[in-house]
């Protein structure tokens, strides 16, 4: 067993001082994620709010005020533009100034004391489909509300629909969006520092010189894993105190279970970065190799997009991401305090994976030295 | 004498490109060993395939009596390999460029101090112990390259043209180096660009479009049937202005092979025709001169280019 490590304690003591002698890549690459998370955590909002919108109310009437009072109150609508004419209401929709037109015909309060059917027309800016989605869905809830209070005598519903949002009570998205971009941003961070760690060997020529040492494969593997592993839980360590200190999203599950369950996600991306070094020649194409498996982590994953709502297709690719398994167990001991019960097979899925990229790695890397 | 580096008609090939041809030599322990060839001949490979990284096609070698084909992991722990490149970590300093392989090679605490110490003094390399190794010159990286080399102490070391680029006086200390550990038993297989280099060495082979067209000691080949064919002889001659008469000569009838060395020529002619290159060139001492290694392997390499025509 020994011998199949063999050098493994050399190759981690001297990766370690590369790590050191080389500290502009080390700050960038413990910076860089940082910077991301903070952009990312600050700049992704899916919760849609204050659409600026513009009115034109041609009845200005009590009972037009009235309904454009309680669009207002849902805090969806921001009613921010008067105009006096459909031709300026329009304008104001294709120039971006508003996303959401409502026009109050002039006949709106007439027909509501007649006691027929008034009509209020909603234009929406459907380009941003869930922003439309979330207009249309909101003004309908509205004027039903409306029409329903003219209906009914007392004012009192039939049906009380009391919500109540479980681990997300004010359904902040930085909750929902930044335990997934740890995913995201070890990932990244991971396979680019140990792939270019031995794409650079291999451009040196130390690599070539440690295929005649009696070095083994997976002991210069793992000897690489071991420190680059390091950094990444250091960095992992970090984003997890930014994430409940400065975004204020708190920790309902077990600290030390995610720590601990963090570490097969690292084995798996540590063992990608290899298998992606030994195919890569350049630093430039370790790159490259390294930047396309960030956009099927990030929309394959579920961290953006739903895994349930994909086609079948997708559904299956999602399954081979190692990050679609990683963001289940952040999300799930994150914001739903989930434990070891709820979220094994995900660890074990994950250490299956690393493992398997680690042999792979070290086959190719046999392989590799024969040519 | 022992045998310490077997080839036996060692055949390597990538798919339909035979890169090593039927390769057979046996060098003996101590020896220095000079392979020559142009690039691409195959020499690298055949190192490989010494070292247990390339399964030979057909036929097979030992090292120190260790199969190449079984034995890669227990033949890796008794070699040393120093190539062009050095394989040393630029950002490391020299004592942990050598604690790095020492450590590779397993040899640990007093063992690796003593070692250490051995190098150190061999390769006179103890001053600049705390400098990174990308700030040597080119002559003192190649120091720390076979310090780091030989840190196990092996039997057998390969040497991958380690002279190339490297100022004069940085060579003829290396070979300096070599002699003295190869008077210690060492075996040195090197590989070399440089004629100089190859005559310093006790025997040499010369490999051409992957064979090994001429292997033995420098008066060996000079012998050689093929490098002084029957009836033929090699000539200097001495004129003032030796590339004024280069074309004529290459004409005159019975002159197999004319180049210039210095103030002088080279030339292989046939031997019956010598008085007839006398009357031609009155003006030019000429003289019978034994083939140097050059003169042998460019005649090699053109018998070789017209049977292959």
């Amino acid at each position: 067993m020994r011998e199949y490590f063999h050098g493994l304690m050399p190759v981690c003591r001297k990766e370690m001082l590369h790590i050191q002698r080389d500290p502009g890549t080390l700050f960038f690459a413990l910076l860089f994620p940082m910077l991301q998370l903070f952009l990312f955590g600050f700049a992704v909002d899916t919760n849609i709010r204050q659409i600026p919108t513009v009115v034109l109310d041609e009845s200005r009437t009590q009972e037009s005020r009235r309904l454009l009072q309680s669009f207002a109150s849902s805090d969806v609508f921001d009613l921010k533009l008067a105009v006096n004419s459909p031709d300026a209401m329009y304008e104001a929709i294709q120039s971006g100034r508003a996303s959401v037109g409502i026009r109050i015909p002039t006949d709106y309060a007439r027909t509501l004391q007649q006691g027929t059917s008034a009509t209020v027309l909603l234009l929406v800016d459907g380009s941003d489909s869930s922003l439309a989605g979330q207009a249309v869905n909101t003004a309908t809830g509205v004027t039903l509300r409306q029409s329903l209070l003219r209906v009914l005598p007392d004012g009192k519903m039939p049906i009380d629909v009391r919500p109540s949002v479980l681990y997300n009570p004010s359904t902040r998205s930085a909750n929902f969006f930044v335990p997934g971009l740890i995913a995201i941003l070890l990932q990244m961070m991971t396979i680019l520092l140990v792939a270019l760690s031995v794409v650079r060997e291999r451009e040196r020529g130390t690599l070539e010189q440690l295929q005649m040492t009696p070095v083994a494969p997976l002991g210069l593997m793992v000897g690489k894993m071991i420190p680059y592993g390091g950094l990444a839980f250091l960095e992992l360590c970090a984003i997890l105190a930014v994430m409940r200190v400065v975004f204020q999203v708190p920790i309902h599950g077990s600290l030390v279970l995610l720590l601990v369950m963090s570490l097969p996600f690292l084995l798996t991306v540590l063992g990608l970065g290899l298998l992606i070094s030994s195919k890569a020649r350049s630093q430039a194409e370790a790159f490259q190799l390294a930047m396309g498996t960030v956009l099927p982590s990030v929309f394959l994953s579920g961290y953006i997009f739903q895994i349930g709502n994909m086609p079948v297709f997708f559904r299956g690719v999602s399954q081979i991401i190692p990050a679609t398994y990683y963001i289940r167990i952040l999300r799930g001991i994150i914001l739903r305090g989930a434990g070891i019960r709820e979220l094994w097979l995900n660890a074990a899925v994950l250490t299956g994976m690393g493992c398997l990229a680690l042999l792979l790695a070290a086959r190719q890397f046999v392989r590799k030295s024969a040519s | 004498m022992t045998a310490v580096i077997t080839a036996d008609h060692l055949t390597i090939r990538f798919g339909s490109f035979t890169a090593v041809k039927d390769v057979s030599f046996s060098i003996e322990r101590g020896e220095v060993f000079g392979f020559l060839g142009p690039n691409g001949s195959g020499k690298t490979t055949i190192i490989k395939a010494l070292c247990g990284l390339l399964p030979p096609t057909e036929g097979g070698g030992t090292i120190l009596g260790m199969d190449i084909r079984k034995d890669a992991a227990e033949i890796k722990r008794n070699i040393g390999y120093m190539s062009q490149k050095f394989g040393l970590y630029e950002d490391l300093t020299v004592a942990e460029n050598i604690a790095f392989y020492a450590g590779v090679y397993g040899i640990k605490g007093a063992q690796a101090e003593q070692r250490k110490a051995e190098v150190l003094e061999l390769t006179g390399i103890e001053s600049y112990l705390n400098r990174r190794a990308g700030q040597l010159s080119g002559g003192w990286k190649q120091r720390l390259a076979l310090a780091c080399a030989i840190i196990h102490s092996p039997q057998v070391v390969f040497l991958d043209e380690p002279t190339a680029g490297i100022d004069p006086v940085a060579r003829r200390a290396l070979w300096d180096l070599l002699f003295r550990l190869s008077g210690q038993g060492v075996t040195f297989f090197v590989t070399t660009h440089y004629m100089d280099e190859a005559e310093r060495c006790g025997r040499v082979g010369y490999i051409y479009l992957s064979e090994l067209v001429a292997m033995g000691t420098v008066a060996e080949l000079q012998q050689m049937p093929e490098a002084s064919p029957q009836g033929t002889s090699r000539l200097q001659i001495r004129l003032p202005n030796p590339s004024s008469i280069l074309g004529s000569l290459r004409g005159t009838a019975g002159v197999r092979e004319a180049t210039i060395f210095g103030s002088s020529l080279h030339a292989l002619v046939d031997t019956d025709k010598i008085p007839a290159l006398e009357a031609k060139f009155p003006a030019a001492q000429i003289e019978t001169i034994l083939p140097s290694l050059e003169d042998i392997f460019v005649t090699l390499t053109y018998k070789i280019m017209e049977k292959s025509r």
